[in-house]
């Protein structure tokens, strides 16, 4: 008997192959485009109220956008060679195609989308500090210092046609990633056409929280007072995000169970042995439908400030767990059963190696550290000081 | 009233408060420019020639020694092995699956003399158990076995039947 494995199980499938590096990888990804719909939010659906989270939600997207290949380069044996899928791309490549759309992403959306946003700032910044800093604004206005009424105003609407380019662009970013592993024929768990909207509106969930949770946190450390309006409308729009969220993951669970295909029986064992306390308890339970009660209760009664903000803050953290009990269900949950459905292995984690825990939370940690120094460079303060002048 | 001389001044004053636009996409060009110079660079010569890959692979591997003779060179000299051999159950087992890749001994017998595979490692190879190989294949738990015995002390490799 080989240990960790029940029943038969092909050689191959014994050891898993994705660890919880490839985890990191949707969920992180699916925090950048979360994160950057909520600004087209303000940008292109004039939803005033956030606008205080507008700039936060760019470098937050850009923050996790920078961190987001790295799980991947980390989990292969030669990342160097990683580079051949630019220079040399086959389009059967699900993940070559993957790196263009993230290029595609990161610098005709996202550097443009928040140059174009700064623009005032960096120039202003460029003339008024001085030494290192100011070289480094220097740099960043590429030159040029025209930052007159005439040049911001045609700074907006080549801002607001970015952003329209940009929501199709973040569908595609994250759909692409539900689409990497939906395209899998080999493996019932993750072969449905669903997969790329499911990961779409999961990564939409999880990004507008954590954005809520950012602006928050920011809030709190720099002992400012929370714009409620601002906090009560992404809370709103972070439920209707998740009542579709949780309807097309349900619509998937009916299909599946109703459909009753040659995998379901195994899927089925899994789900109520293997995957109990991730899916269950953690991402159904925990994670979705207490995170939506929260949401919900907010919805229909009114509580007082310090009610909301605790219930939001509670509904993001669960949310946030739930969204990567969902992709570790997904990425950890499509290697433990068999492809002949009449065996199961198990996934250990381990703790100080390439791809063991402290590496997925040192990555983890990264885009904070990313996005605090950005925070620096480019104060997105600037908006909320004016309006609680 | 249209006139020339104010469309002129609109469409400079446009280009004038446009013309920080034009930055960001010379650094992307630029960006796209080092990134085809680096592509130039890096990708083999005549890459995508044949197929996915670098045409200068094939004369690579060409290059490489020929390290396995193959069994029709093998039963030149060891006539009666293979007899024994294809009366039994390893028949389509190649010689050198066993005795290893030995084309420098089939050039030079006698400067390049091959040593006898371990058979308990070998056969355990292939025959340990496993709930992966099918009900038909022959496999043992050999600690169970064989009680520390050699499985060449009953089995004969070259026909393996009792």
């Amino acid at each position: 008997m080989i240990p960790g494995v029940d029943g038969f199980m092909y050689p191959n499938e014994v050891e898993l192959q994705w660890s919880v590096l490839i985890v990191l990888y949707p969920f992180v990804t699916g925090l950048v485009a979360g994160a950057f719909i909520l600004a087209s939010l303000e940008r292109v659906f004039k939803v005033e109220a956030v606008r205080p989270t507008y700039r936060l939600a760019l470098l937050t997207a850009l923050s996790f956008l920078l961190v987001a290949p790295l799980p991947l380069q980390l989990h292969l044996g030669h990342p160097e060679r990683s580079f051949e899928m630019y220079t040399t791309p086959h389009r059967s490549s699900a993940m070559a195609m993957f790196g263009f759309i993230y290029l595609w992403y990161l610098t005709v959306v996202l550097l443009l989308e928040i140059w174009l946003e700064y623009r005032s700032d960096i120039v202003r910044l460029a003339q008024s500090s001085k030494g290192f800093p100011r070289l480094v604004y220097q740099a960043l206005t590429l030159g040029s210092m025209n930052v007159s009424p005439a040049a911001r105003a045609i700074d907006d609407k080549v801002g607001y046609a970015v952003t329209v380019i940009g929501i199709p662009s973040a569908f595609l970013l994250h759909g692409y990633v539900g689409f990497i592993f939906g395209s899998i024929k080999a493996n019932p768990w993750w072969s449905t056409p669903l997969m790329p909207i499911v990961f779409l509106f999961s990564a939409m969930v999880s990004g507008i929280a954590a954005v809520l949770l950012l602006y928050m946190a920011s809030m709190k450390l720099k002992k400012w007072p929370i714009d409620m309006r601002c906090v009560d409308t992404i809370a709103k729009y972070l439920f209707y995000a998740f009542v579709i969220a949780f309807s097309l993951e349900m619509l998937d669970l009916i299909h599946r169970t109703y459909e009753s295909d040659e995998s379901f029986r195994s899927l089925d064992f899994m789900v109520h042995t293997r995957l109990w306390y991730s899916h269950v308890v953690l991402q159904i339970g925990v994670g979705t439908l207490i995170p939506l009660a929260l949401l919900a209760a907010n919805q229909l009664w009114k509580f007082s400030e310090a009610k909301r903000r605790v219930m939001y803050v509670t509904a993001c953290s669960l949310t946030m767990i739930g969204i990567f009990a969902m992709r570790w269900n997904v990425v950890i949950g499509g290697q433990l059963f068999s492809k002949s459905f009449l065996g199961y292995t198990t996934y250990k984690v381990e703790l100080v190696t390439r791809e063991g825990l402290l590496a997925a939370i040192a990555l983890m940690l990264l885009p904070f550290v990313i996005f605090f120094v950005l925070v620096k460079i480019l104060p997105p303060w600037q908006e909320t000081e004016a309006h609680k002048a | 009233m249209f006139t020339f001389r104010a469309v002129g001044v609109r469409v400079g004053k446009f280009f004038r408060d446009s013309g920080h636009l034009i930055r960001p996409a010379i650094v992307l060009l630029a960006g796209l420019g080092l990134f085809m110079v680096i592509r130039g660079a890096v990708v083999p010569k005549g890459f995508g020639q044949y197929g996915h890959y670098r045409p200068g692979a094939l004369a690579a591997i060409r290059q490489h020694p020929v390290v396995y003779a193959g069994q029709a060179t093998c039963v030149l000299c060891h006539e009666e092995e293979g007899k024994v051999r294809a009366t039994g159950k390893h028949a389509h087992v190649a010689c050198e699956t066993c005795h290893g890749p030995l084309a420098k001994h089939a050039d030079d017998p006698a400067a390049n003399v091959p040593t006898l595979p371990a058979v308990a490692t070998l056969c355990a190879r292939c025959h340990e158990k496993d709930t992966a190989k099918p009900k038909t294949f022959p496999q043992v738990v050999t600690a169970e076995h064989s009680g520390g015995m050699a499985c060449n002390d009953c089995h004969k490799p070259h026909n393996p039947h009792l």
